[in-house]
């Protein structure tokens, strides 16, 4: 047996909820495994982690080829919030709880969170616009040292 | 497969240390697993959330996820974290002698 993981940081760069969730179940596994884990959001996948809009997170209804669904039928008005509403309600039967708060349960565990310095200054974004549980803004090379020794994850 | 003693007795564990007979499990072993584990004394909360980790196995066939854990114990996920560092609804499912929790939430 090799020796176990004992620490991951994982990266979420995408900003629709399938690009969102993966990111929060490795984080949420690893802390109940007992392994350390940090979350660093850029991107797109700083929606996640914003005041204004991580409580808008919808499914890419156009383009997704994992959905199986035509590009004239996923482009129609109102698409996303429908889509987002039926996954929503299968995850909510399944015990999988939104983003908001699975982010703030996972911070909970003990996770750092983590928003990209690049990023923010991209979207014009300060601590105050992102939500209280983030530990910090942070840049790459930060993030390199904080994951030094462990796995890094790219979402 | 292995056999360890808790209390005095000889229990079947598999190779994660997890007990494979629940039923050999008496609560004076709980203090001892939990020793192993890193954790030298079991607090009142500690027994509160081993003893809900039993019940839920005896009534559903399966110990819970940290988050069904944290919503049905009266400890909230924080305070799981505390009691229980490395994983609390692994270690505890450990310390209360019933197999570790299959679940991604």
């Amino acid at each position: 047996m090799s020796a176990a993981i004992e620490k991951v940081s994982i990266i979420v760069s995408k900003g629709s909820l399938e690009g969102i969730y993966p990111g929060l179940i490795m984080a949420n596994g690893a802390r109940a495994e007992g392994i350390q884990a940090n979350l660093f959001f850029t991107f797109f996948g700083l929606d996640a982690i914003s005041k204004k809009r991580h409580e808008h997170i919808k499914v890419a209804s156009v383009g997704n080829p994992g959905l199986h669904l035509a590009t004239i039928a996923g482009a129609l008005p109102g698409m996303p919030g429908l889509l987002t509403a039926y996954m929503e309600r299968k995850m909510g039967k399944l015990d999988i709880p939104p983003i908001p708060e699975f982010i703030e349960m996972i911070a909970d565990t003990g996770a750092g969170l983590y928003g990209c310095q690049a990023s923010c200054d991209l979207f014009g974004l300060s601590k105050d616009d992102l939500i209280d549980q983030v530990t910090g803004i942070i840049t790459v090379g930060e993030f390199y040292a904080l994951a030094a020794g462990g796995e890094i994850i790219f979402t | 497969m292995a056999q360890v003693t808790y209390d005095g007795q000889a229990v079947s564990v598999n190779d994660e240390g997890f007990f494979t007979d629940p039923a050999q499990w008496t609560e004076d072993m709980a203090p001892q697993i939990a020793k192993a584990e890193g954790i030298d004394h079991l607090t009142d909360r500690h027994w509160q959330v081993i003893r809900f980790m039993r019940h839920e196995y005896d009534t559903k066939g399966t110990g819970p996820s940290v988050r069904a854990l944290a919503k049905t114990s009266g400890v909230p996920v924080r305070e799981l974290y505390e009691l229980f560092p490395k994983g609390p609804a692994k270690l505890a499912a450990k310390i209360a002698g019933i197999p570790k929790p299959r679940g991604c939430i």
